[in-house]
């Protein structure tokens, strides 16, 4: 048994990576990559036949393997089949730190969720609210309310696009530029940050077509998204790498976190770094680019 | 009596002259006497040295009881000729206690087992031991015990007269009439022919076999016609398609390049790297895919590779061809870019075993070697490496030029994952030592990396290169706590192969293996 410690609602999740539950040779230390978030998976990596046998390893993989700091997320079978509820109690029983609610299309699809996790967590002693929550949008009407989903829950931690079934729904495909999914991800953005959680885009699954990748990972990070999806250990890297702030942006943020206490000491409210104009509506963002640069092993310095 | 790397060697080995190991450079500055064949004269013009047969050939060569033959393994698993050679020995002529010394045998070897048990072949000298002949001879079965050295103690000692070969066999992709070999221009083209250089200057008797006889002179000739007493035109000297494999492929397994771009961080992180610098890797997953990282270091520090050896395969010769190495010196090619490129490509040049890897000659390239990345079967907390036995006691590998290239080298790297299967990597003590320890210098796992304490000056670089690493004891622990801590082997006291450190002294023993009981209770 590996005792976990209690997962962090807020948290560095650029990269979550999905594995299927079922393959031990993969799950028994995808941690060493350095992924931050680990999507062991019960739904569409694992045959009908077989969700059974997957669950038994999920739980098995829960138990005995002792994953760090990665985050270990399971992805369910959606609300509409015979299987999740039996995913939770075995993902609450083996102590997952959250779950990922497949095909999330309302606030009552969380509160279901929620509603029987409490349940499995009263069941195996698990402290109640331990398990958090995050909601998959794979249609229309989940982009459409978004915002209620987020919000549903203070188990939930964020939400993510899933591209292909999206893309089935709105009778799209991929386009390199990404304009078939545009107006989704930016709702969902909008709805998450509304909301106060976290967001991320779909996998990228053309592991061939590094450019388009790179393309599709620097837009994510334009667009404000908080982390990717992932399929294989080989995207990791990218993300982490573009996603990681620069040199001058890190320089620029201390510059400005330390210029804002000083002058807020000396009574200040509004000064200039380097010509620009600061005030206390650049703090948080110069903040969270130093958090980030401390996450990603870039500052060493004490300001956050 | 217990040696440098605490291995109980038996006494009754310790004759003529025989020593434990010492430690790395023990033998420095040490005289050898070197020995001579006794060959025949051909005063007499020869207009051609083609027997019919090989029986014939050996018939010619005064082949008797007791015959020592030397092989050499550059068709790899693929060979043919061994066998014919053994076989017409044994069948044709009669002969009987028979040695083969081969620079490595394989499964394409495993009728050789079949002698081996009836009594035929007597002694085993090798580099690599696999297939039903490691069986055989874990199982004690060969009349004395197998002596297995590198490939640059092989060619040492046979300057030393340690081995004495009475007949050399060549198995030559080309030949002319008199003997002038190449390992290419034939039907199965195996490029450098460097194993097979020493044994034709210190055997007393040389062979070729060949299967595609060219016009004379074969030039420029790997081994040469004053060397060699016979020719024998076969239909066959092998299968192609386990002679070379086409290309071989960079790995695209996420483990292996994670540790492959790691053995390029810590090797762009010490002072060796830098314009000019020497490299070896091996063919193996992670080995192979460290040229892929190490490239992009070289390209962002604007640095050239100097000089590359070892076995070489097909990403090495692109490398040479776009110019970011200088010179390939190949002893054995593992692919056909490898075999297509050498003495054709500008700067791609053959090399004997002695002049790559032979610790008693004057200047081997091992000893001007920055860089060699290595594979492992087992490396234990002492960092000493198994490449040999399997975790079964068997004799299943090959140390090669891993000893030598070690010892050489200003940087050895071992790349290897943490676990195979169920069998933890490293681990508490190896089942044999195979390289020392004292010549090992970092560890890369896919569970971290690891820095030999003799090395103070690497952890350092390691450490301003900002590249985390761990105690060898702490990965050791990681994997016994993920597959468990194996029990110890069983052995009997009989001693089937004797392990020799590259300086000739006794490394290790293996010992016949107890057949494996479960305890009824």
């Amino acid at each position: 048994m590996i005792p976990r410690p209690k997962p962090e609602r807020f948290r560095l999740r650029r990269t979550m990576m999905f594995l299927s539950a079922q393959k031990p040779g993969l799950t028994k230390d995808a941690y060493i990559y350095g992924v931050d978030s680990i999507m062991l998976d019960l739904e569409d990596a694992v045959a009908e036949n077989q969700k059974d046998a997957a669950r038994f390893s999920l739980y098995h993989t829960l138990k005995t393997i002792d994953y760090g700091d990665t985050e270990v997320i399971v992805r369910i079978n959606g609300l509409d089949t015979p299987h999740w509820k039996e995913d939770i109690r075995v993902c609450v029983a083996g102590g997952a730190d959250g779950i990922r609610i497949a095909k999330c299309e309302s606030a009552q699809d969380v509160l279901t969720v929620e509603k029987h996790v409490e349940e499995a967590e009263k069941e195996f002693g698990v402290e109640v609210g331990r398990t958090l929550l995050m909601a998959a949008l794979e249609s229309p009407k989940g982009i459409l309310n978004a915002y209620e989903i987020c919000a549903a829950s203070p188990r939930m931690f964020g939400c993510a696009i899933s591209g292909g079934d999206f893309r089935k729904c709105m009778q799209t495909k991929f386009t390199p530029s990404g304009i078939d999914m545009l107006t989704a991800r930016g709702m969902m953005l909008i709805a998450a940050r509304a909301a106060g959680v976290q967001c991320f885009d779909t996998v990228y699954t053309n592991l061939k077509d590094e450019e388009g990748y790179r393309a599709e990972v620097m837009q994510n990070k334009e667009m404000g998204f908080d982390g990717k999806s992932l399929i294989n250990p080989k995207q990791i890297r990218l993300v982490h790498e573009l996603f990681a702030p620069t040199e001058k942006e890190i320089t620029q943020a201390e510059k400005i976190v330390r210029a804002y206490r000083e002058q807020s000491a000396a009574g200040v409210g509004v000064f200039t770094v380097d010509g620009k104009m600061i005030d206390i509506a650049f703090i948080p963002g110069a903040e969270r680019t130093l958090k980030l640069a401390r996450a990603c092993g870039l500052y060493e310095g004490d300001l956050v | 009596m217990k040696n440098a790397v605490g291995r109980d060697i038996p006494d009754y080995l310790l004759t003529n002259g025989k020593e434990v190991y010492q430690g790395k450079n023990y033998m420095d500055g040490k005289y050898i006497t070197k020995a001579s064949p006794k060959t025949r004269r051909y005063e007499k013009p020869q207009e051609s040295k083609v027997v019919a047969t090989i029986a014939d050939a050996l018939r010619q060569c005064n082949c008797k009881d007791g015959c020592t033959f030397s092989f050499h393994h550059h068709l790899r698993n693929g060979d043919y000729v061994a066998n014919m050679v053994i076989a017409a020995a044994v069948e044709e002529l009669g002969i009987k206690d028979i040695t083969v010394a081969a620079t490595s045998l394989g499964s394409a070897h495993d009728v050789i087992a079949d002698y081996i048990e009836q009594g035929i072949v007597t002694g085993i000298q090798t580099s690599g031991i696999r297939g039903r002949i490691g069986d055989v001879v874990s199982a004690g079965k060969l009349k004395t015990p197998a002596i297995i050295r590198s490939h640059g103690g092989r060619p040492r000692a046979i300057e030393a007269g340690e081995v004495h070969i009475d007949i050399a066999v060549i198995a030559a992709p080309t030949s002319d009439c008199v003997g002038n070999c190449r390992g290419i221009g034939g039907k199965h083209n195996c490029g450098s022919m460097g194993y097979a250089m020493m044994d034709a200057k210190y055997a007393d008797y040389v062979i070729v076999v060949t299967d595609d006889l060219v016009e004379f002179p074969n030039m420029p000739a790997s081994v040469k016609a004053i060397d060699v007493d016979a020719v024998v035109v076969v239909d066959s000297i092998g299968d192609p398609k386990k002679i070379a494999s086409a290309a071989a492929r960079i790995s695209e397994n996420p483990r292996d390049l994670m540790m492959a771009e790691n053995v390029a961080k810590v090797i762009a992180s010490t002072p060796y790297f830098k314009d000019g610098f020497s490299f070896q890797t091996g063919v193996g997953g992670p080995s192979l895919a460290a040229n892929l990282f190490l490239e992009k270091y070289m390209d962002e520090r604007n640095i050239k590779m100097g000089w590359a050896i070892g076995g070489i395969c097909g990403p090495m010769v692109e490398m040479l061809k776009k110019g970011k190495v200088g010179k390939v010196i190949d002893v054995q090619d593992f692919d056909l870019d490898a075999v297509n490129s050498i003495n054709q490509t500008p700067n791609h040049f053959e090399m004997s075993a002695s002049q790559y890897a032979n610790p008693a000659n004057k200047g081997a390239f091992v000893n001007k070697l920055d860089f060699v990345v290595l594979a492992a079967l087992e490396i234990d907390t002492d960092f000493n490496v198994n490449v040999l036995t399997g975790s079964d006691g068997v004799l299943r590998g090959a140390p090669g030029g891993h000893p030598d290239t070690a010892a050489g080298s200003k940087c050895c790297v071992i790349v290897t994952p943490l676990t195979r299967g169920r069998m933890a990597t490293v681990c508490e003590h190896v089942v044999t030592v195979t390289t020392p320890g004292d010549c090992v210098d970092v560890l890369v796992t896919d569970y971290g990396i690891a820095v030999n304490p003799l090395r103070p000056d690497l952890i350092e670089c390691l450490d301003n290169a900002g590249i985390p690493h761990v105690s060898i004891e702490s990965l050791k622990e990681k994997a016994y706590s993920l597959v468990g801590r194996p029990d110890d082997l069983q052995w009997e006291d009989k001693v089937v192969a004797i392990l020799e450190a590259r300086d000739g002294t006794i490394l290790d023993v293996v010992r016949k293996i107890k057949p494996y009981t479960v305890d009824q209770e």
